[in-house]
């Protein structure tokens, strides 16, 4: 079969892409009020809600004083990190966006914290003195992305080895054309 | 095993270092442990993890949605089921489809059996490491009655690609119904008696009560969840507090340990494969017959958005992060994996105990080396 030219191939049929719906259930809609009242003071956050995830984004200055808050205060009680994820925007927005999903087990809530962090420098306050759950999840984000965390000793490579070179978590790292070994 | 020797800058005493792993029979799988002893004492221990790091996050950003679900398999290769179940939540919460009732009891079963198979798997090699060999083979034997199900159902013993997006694959044989009550009857006696085996023995009482001592607050701090968590007496199950599938129809206990030690663990996985039969029962009873699939797109593409499921998974809170933008392939997958959050915790419950513990004390968190290096 010939190859077809580059040329033939018709241009992408633009396609709107729909956005998914908010529905919160009863607790969500009431972290979603005390939570208003309680971050009024931080310049720049702001709330969202994803599907039935409240989502709080602050500056990435913010962010201990904000967890700390959120750990102590009796309303809140996040007492639990559960997960630190990295998503790479490097390529659109030059951003990495750091999202916090905590869950308080006390009050059966749950909620994510996002922070924008320019991709050139991404450094973010770490907050392993708040949960010693982040240990891990900071020094994988470390390794896979090349975050780097204020404050923070040991960041040694916990997935990949010593030697390593790049980040292999990024889409910039090219990751179809290895070869045999 | 590996010995070095040298000498401590805060003391005078001589410092081992011992390795342990990453080929070691008891560290079930590749998973290293530096550890330094003074005397028999642990000084300090260093976790190295990695071994198994085949970057199964970063290549679900290359498949489709419906390839993803082997990938999922491949993660906790223990408990299979319960991660297909977690991914394939996540996308149905993201694309808001509808389940079929039938899928989700057939669902429900096949997950509570696989926590009993992959529980029945920990008592026979915990067993093992605390030098018993008959548990291995009464748990093994167990578990094969549960595998010879799964065969029957899903055609495969291990990993089984059965859950899919918007149900399962395929609908269970005409003896199912005949084959799970059989098969329940035989686990009741078989979880009895694995039980009378080994819980009230002296010598494993001897070696497992006291030992690894974590408290609920320190585990919550590290992100420990599941029944190593619970052993340490908080109450969380994620199939109670957020309930997920159709979990809050069924009527079952939440087993909470004390003490926090080694044996509270294992004996919560004990109580927990009781409370799973229960849960089985009652889904066996009232399945419904009907459609086993909702009408799905052979090409997934959600709605551009994030969605994060919690999902109880035998090991504890298996969560997935999903992001979607719109186009058949997702922009990030995050899986979070329950062993990876309880070994963080293996640093403390092994401060001040004897090194010939340490077997002991990493057997009873049950790790799996595939889920967390990912």
């Amino acid at each position: 079969m010939p190859m077809m030219e580059s040329s033939n191939i018709p241009s992408k049929r633009e396609i709107k892409v729909p956005m998914v719906r908010e529905c919160l259930d009863q607790r969500g809609e009431n972290l979603h009020k005390i939570l208003k009242e309680s971050i009024a003071g931080f310049s720049g956050a702001e709330i969202s809600v994803s599907i039935d995830m409240v989502t709080l984004r602050i500056d990435s200055v913010d962010l201990a004083e904000v967890c700390e808050l959120l750990k102590y205060t009796e309303k809140f009680g996040f007492d639990y990190l559960s997960c630190i994820t990295v998503v790479d925007y490097e390529e659109k927005q030059e951003i990495f966006e750091m999202v916090y999903h905590l869950v308080s087990i006390r009050r059966h809530h749950k909620m994510a914290i996002k922070v924008s962090l320019p991709s050139n420098d991404p450094t973010v306050p770490s907050v392993l003195s708040i949960w010693k759950s982040a240990d891990w999840f900071e020094r994988e984000a470390h390794d896979l992305f090349g975050i780097k965390f204020g404050g923070r000793e040991n960041l040694s490579p916990l997935l990949l080895f010593e030697e390593f070179e790049g980040y292999p978590g990024r889409k910039s790292y090219p990751f179809h054309d290895y070869g045999e070994w | 095993m590996q010995v070095h020797q040298q000498v401590s800058e805060h003391s005078d005493a001589i410092d081992l270092m011992v390795n342990m792993g990453p080929q070691h029979p008891s560290t079930h799988g590749v998973f290293r442990l530096v550890i330094w002893v003074d005397g028999e004492r642990i000084v300090k221990v260093e976790p190295h993890i990695g071994y198994l790091h085949r970057g199964s996050e970063k290549i679900c950003e290359s498949e489709q949605y419906n390839q993803i679900v082997t990938l999922f398999d491949r993660l906790d290769y223990v408990g299979n089921l319960n991660s297909e179940l977690a991914f394939c939540l996540a996308v149905e919460k993201l694309t808001e489809t509808a389940v079929p009732e039938r899928a989700e009891y057939i669902r429900v079963i096949l997950c509570e059996l696989n926590r009993i198979a992959s529980h029945m798997l920990f008592y026979g090699v915990y067993g093992l490491d605390a030098g018993a060999t008959t548990p291995m083979l009464y748990g093994f034997r167990e578990r094969e009655r549960v595998q010879e199900l799964f065969e029957s159902v899903t055609g495969a013993r291990m990993m089984h690609n059965y859950i899919r997006i918007g149900g399962v694959k395929e609908d269970v044989p005409d003896d199912f119904h005949k084959n799970v009550l059989a098969l329940l009857d035989h686990l009741k006696g078989g979880v009895d008696e694995c039980d009378s085996l080994l819980s009230q023995n002296e010598m494993f009482l001897a070696r497992t009560k006291g030992v690894g001592i974590i408290n609920g607050e320190d585990a919550l701090d590290y992100g420990v969840t599941g029944p190593a968590l619970r052993a340490s007496g908080v109450i969380e199950d994620v199939r109670v507090t957020d309930p997920y599938s159709i979990y809050d129809r069924f009527d079952f206990g939440i087993p909470v340990g004390s003490n926090g030690d080694c044996w509270d663990r294992y004996y919560v996985r004990v109580e927990e494969m009781r409370e799973s039969i229960k849960i089985v029962e009652q889904a066996i009873s009232n399945i419904p017959k009907g459609e086993i699939s909702a009408k799905v797109r052979r090409i997934i593409r959600p709605p551009a958005g994030e969605v994060f499921v919690r999902t109880e998974s035998p090991r504890g809170d298996l969560g997935v992060f999903l992001v979607s933008d719109g186009s058949d392939k997702p922009y990030r997958v995050k899986v979070r994996p329950p062993s990876f959050a309880n070994l963080q915790a293996l640093e403390h419950m092994l401060e001040d105990t004897y090194i010939a513990d340490a077997v002991l004390v990493l057997g009873s968190i049950d790790i799996i080396m595939g889920e967390v290096d990912r």
